[in-house]
């Protein structure tokens, strides 16, 4: 950070204006559908394919990014917000992950 | 800058507001430097029965077939010594100076959360007690400071014994978590105009660092331990063998915990001795912004690192590669701070104090426990070495020789910032030569005995397999550190009554926690400082010293002077209602709330001693006082 | 810019009564985020346990398979498991009920949403078109709480139904896991209704208005969505996927 940075940040730290009504409900509509959609392949043949968990995965890891960013508003608030829950999000999915790996629920290749 | 080596002012005392003295100031105090102070004295307390503790230890080891202990308490003694040492003595020794500097480091006018940090300290101090007292009623935890399961479920461990263990340690949690919290929002988010990140003081940084390392890895020990507690209270089968359960379980979200506890440890003793060696070298610390880097990347690493300790379990090639080679990397970032603060030492003007001494001490104590520790990042290495007292060696001379003497540094460095009043140099000198003797003559031995093949954690040996005069040595070596200890405790309390006689900047220091008046008065700063460079206080004084670093931008500086703010060097003396400094209002709210979270856990003991009925009336009442003493906290106001 | 904010820092540090601050954040909001990050790992140790553990229980009742009373009998349907030597009224169902979890979920979904509108109500306190009653923070807070606890009642109720199908939290390591899993997030939403109730009390005393207060809703709803991410988690890696 530069010298004057520490200072100047103060006159930034309004952050852009959080969303409303009108993003909201689009917002809740997403994790409807999406949600609608996990219940609905699990219910389909779909259910035994390889695919089935990664596909599944995905869906569930964009509810978690649309409910942060939006309903927590961290794509509008400060830095300082996203560096701290981000970086342990991401120490606790390698956490995860490793375990994963150590108990042979995961394999490499 | 404004003015030119300024004579150190005549000191004034503080002034002393309404009820800063007495009993009741203390039980109520939010002040961050007096619960600092508590901290200290309340780890130093500790400090004296984990030694003790340690004293038996040795003393049953002494000779081949010893018998001044029965296994059963040898095995309390070492559990006990390992769970004091670590939770109630080093944690909260460097607590003590993240609560007393860090506000004053960084200028700030207290921590963020003044009542939560009376909340930490105070569920720290229950907590301690809580775990501590069963050593005296022959019922203290015995299976060794990481309890492992099932080592330590109830079929074999049945008792009361690791029930204390397991919810002692649940509470320390809180307490370091709360605290934890409470510094990483006063860092971010108070630090003075001017005192960007790339200017923080390296105590800061590094303790910066910590609060991260414990806020990411006390969750996995906090499930750990709740899986534990489920299962002796509640019958889950978490650790049970027969139910498909896997040992390993355990060690994994242990050591998830245990490893970056490690560097939670040292990281603050890194940043004390790097405050202690620029001042006592009268030049600015070499390589700041690597020693920042490699600090963070120290935290960093130590997350990735926790199965070198388990190499011995047979988790496969492909594991054990990784995790050696993650181990080994930490030796470059942590090399690079030895030859960092040699390169400060070098060409400095060198004054031997008794806190330089000790910060000396430290880099090669720590260089010898670290060059041990890449030993064993080798699993082939550490399977030779695996619990033997080699491993033991091996941790006394990075947490003993490392963050023991770099604290006792830190002690003798800031005593006169504390209390306004110096430790005597002359008992320190003795303090630091008897500690120093005593721990290499007790550890040192340990390197060849567990060479030889001596086992942790036994209680005695038999004569001629070559560990005996190791031994004898070791436990000589034990009544040097007692000697020093002893010498430390007369210095201390004899110079706590000591003459206020230290002035603000006893040790010609540069940065900002000694440009206020010893000790601070309650508002640390009169008017908040405008930080010019790394070193605010030596632009003052000692120009020449910070000539080549990087300074504020002439416009920043030019500003500063026009509104009459680098008056560093504050003098101020009068109460902070008359300088019109809003102060938080003290409160007794903080202690019951700890009070109640404690006796909450600790009822859960009742399910083992007493029935079902008593312990469940027992939580719920505990729960609703403790539900109402938190209501009644946060809707009071804070100043 | 640097000098506005230098001035406006300095020019009067006696008697100010507001404190300086480097970031102009607010504490409560850092906490906040520092010990959600805290909480990242708290789930992660959990989840990592149940997914280790799975599979590995030596008796029934099973999350997506059926099962027998008797034997370590697994199977994909109840006639594979009879057709593996089971007798009829031995037969265990999954207990995993994803129709009534789907339910839950889209319920703490939505109380999300109320959250949201409860923020937006404080936020534009006293605005017009905003003392409509179902624009107000009132309606919205009292709407998320009970959503919530709508959730906890979901929960209550498959919590019994899975005791009654012969699973406790001493059955096996499935149950261990599980409970302790989901008990732990039921925990948290508990703890949310409290806090949201709390508020409401306040709303109802004083009404909910201006930068503190905003700041206090803000806090409560961080925890809420957490809470509710953490379920987004759970339902797929512990209900869908198998």
């Amino acid at each position: 950070m530069s010298d004057s940075a520490a200072i100047v940040d103060r006159a930034h730290a309004d952050h852009k204006a959080h969303p409303t009504w009108k993003q909201y409900k689009w917002v809740a509509l997403w994790l409807t559908v999406i949600t609608a959609v996990e219940v609905w392949v699990y219910y389909t043949p779909f259910r035994e394919s390889p695919l089935f968990a990664p596909t599944l995965l995905a869906m569930s890891a964009a509810k978690f990014a649309i409910v942060v960013m939006f309903y927590m508003h961290l794509k509008y608030d400060h830095w300082v917000f996203r560096r701290l829950f981000v970086g342990s999000l991401v120490a606790a999915m390698g956490i995860l992950m490793a375990l994963l790996f150590l108990f042979s629920k995961l394999k490499i290749g | 800058m404004a003015s030119s080596a300024a004579p150190a002012p005549a000191f004034a005392a503080a002034p002393a507001a309404t009820g800063q003295s007495g009993l009741w100031s203390w039980l109520t105090t939010v002040d961050h430097k007096r619960i600092g102070m508590l901290y200290l004295w309340t780890s130093l307390a500790f400090l004296f029965v984990g030694g003790t503790e340690a004293f038996i230890l040795r003393l049953q080891l002494a000779h081949p077939n010893g018998q001044v202990v029965s296994a059963e308490v040898y095995n309390q003694l070492f559990t006990m010594h390992g769970t004091t040492m670590i939770f109630l003595v080093v944690m909260p020794l460097s607590a003590a100076f993240f609560n007393f500097l860090i506000p004053l480091q960084i200028g700030a006018r207290d921590v963020a959360f003044p009542r939560l940090n009376a909340f930490s300290y105070w569920v720290y101090l229950f907590g301690g007690i809580f775990i501590t007292l069963p050593v005296f009623f022959n019922v203290a935890p015995d299976a060794g400071w990481f309890g492992y399961a099932p080592l330590t479920t109830n079929q074999f461990s049945p008792g009361i014994h690791i029930d204390f263990w397991v919810l002692g340690l649940q509470i320390l949690g809180v307490s370091s978590l709360a605290a934890a919290v409470n510094f990483i929002t006063t860092i971010i988010h108070m630090r003075a105009p001017g005192m960007s990140m790339a200017r923080m003081p390296m105590f800061t940084w590094m303790s910066f660092v910590v609060q991260f390392m414990l806020v990411l890895a006390f969750p996995a020990i906090t499930i750990a331990l709740f899986f534990l507690q489920f299962d002796r209270f509640f019958g889950t089968q978490f650790y049970e063998l027969a139910a498909g359960a896997d040992p390993l379980l355990w060690q994994h979200l242990f050591w998830i915990f245990g490893h970056p506890e490690v560097y939670i440890l040292v990281l603050p003793t890194f940043g004390l001795v790097s405050e202690i060696t620029p001042t006592f070298s009268e030049k600015p610390l070499f390589g700041y912004n690597v020693m920042v880097f490699s600090g963070i990347l120290i935290g960093f690493l130590g997350f990735g690192v926790w199965a070198h300790h388990m190499f011995a379990v047979g988790m496969g090639a492909t594991a054990d590669t990784i995790f050696g080679i993650g181990t080994m990397l930490i030796g470059i970032p942590t090399g690079i701070k030895i030859f960092n603060w040699i390169a400060t030492m070098w060409g400095g003007n060198l004054r031997f104090t008794v806190a330089m001494k000790f910060a000396i001490a430290f880099v090669a104590l720590f260089l010898i426990g670290g060059v041990s520790g890449v030993m064993h990042a080798s699993p082939p290495t550490d399977l030779q070495q695996t619990d033997t007292y080699f491993i033991v060696a091996h941790f006394h001379y990075v947490l003993f020789g490392g963050s023991v003497m770099g604290i006792m540094g830190g002690i003798y460095h800031y005593f006169p910032k504390m209390t306004g009043r110096f430790l005597s140099e002359k008992l320190g000198n003795w303090h630091f030569w008897m500690f120093f003797i005593g721990m290499n003559l007790t550890f040192f031995p340990m390197h060849f005995s567990g060479m030889l093949g001596m086992p942790r954690r036994v209680y005695t040996y038999d004569a001629g397999q070559g560990w005996d005069t190791f031994n004898l040595i070791s436990t000589i070596g034990v009544v040097f550190q007692g000697i020093g200890l002893f010498v430390f405790a007369y210095n201390f309390l004899k110079s706590w009554k000591g003459e206020k006689n230290a002035p603000g900047d006893p040790w010609s220091a540069g940065t900002l926690e000694w440009s206020i008046p010893s000790p601070p008065p309650e508002y640390n700063f009169a008017q908040l400082p405008i930080v010019t460079s790394r070193y605010p206080l030596w632009d003052i004084k000692h120009p020449e010293r910070t000539a080549e670093l990087r300074h504020s931008d002439p416009d920043t500086a030019v500003v500063a002077e026009a509104h009459g703010v680098p008056m560093l060097e504050q003098t101020e003396t009068r109460t902070a209602k008359a300088l019109g400094i809003p102060m938080p209002f003290p409160t007794i709210k903080p202690l019951f709330a700890a009070l109640f979270m404690v006796m909450l856990f600790a009822s859960l003991i009742f399910l083992h001693t007493a029935s079902l009925q008593v312990a469940v009336v027992s939580m719920i009442g505990t729960t609703l006082l403790f539900i109402g003493a938190v209501y009644s906290w946060l809707t009071s106001p804070l100043e | 810019m640097a000098t506005a904010a230098i001035a406006e820092s300095s020019a009067a540090p006696h008697g100010e009564h507001t404190h300086y601050t480097t970031t102009g954040l607010e504490n409560r909001k850092i906490a906040m985020w520092t010990l959600i990050g805290s909480e990242c790992m708290i789930f992660a140790s959990l989840i990592s346990t149940y997914l280790v553990y799975k599979g590995r229980s030596k008796v029934g009742p099973w999350p997506h398979d059926w099962g027998c009373k008797t034997s370590a009998i697994v199977g994909k349907t109840a006639a594979a498991v009879q057709a593996a030597g089971c007798a009829a009224a031995d037969v265990m169902k999954p207990v995993l009920d994803i129709p009534i979890t789907s339910q839950s979920t889209f319920v703490l979904l939505m109380s999300s949403l109320a959250m949201v509108l409860a923020l937006e109500g404080v936020e534009n306190h006293g605005k017009p078109g905003y003392d409509r009653w179902y624009k107000g923070s009132r309606f919205w807070l009292a709407m998320t709480a009970l959503m919530g606890a709508a959730f906890l009642g979901y929960q209550a109720y498959e919590f019994t139904s899975f005791v009654h199908e012969g699973l406790t939290i001493r059955t096996n390591l499935f149950g261990s896991s599980f409970f302790t899993l989901t008990g732990f997030h039921g925990t948290h939403v508990a703890v949310g209704v409290l806090w949201l109730v709390s508020l409401l009390a306040i709303d109802m005393k004083r009404g909910l208005k201006g930068a503190t207060d905003v700041l206090l809703v803000d806090i409560a709803a961080l925890y809420w969505h957490f809470v509710d991410v953490v379920w987004i988690a759970i339902f797929t890696l512990i209900y869908l996927i198998q």
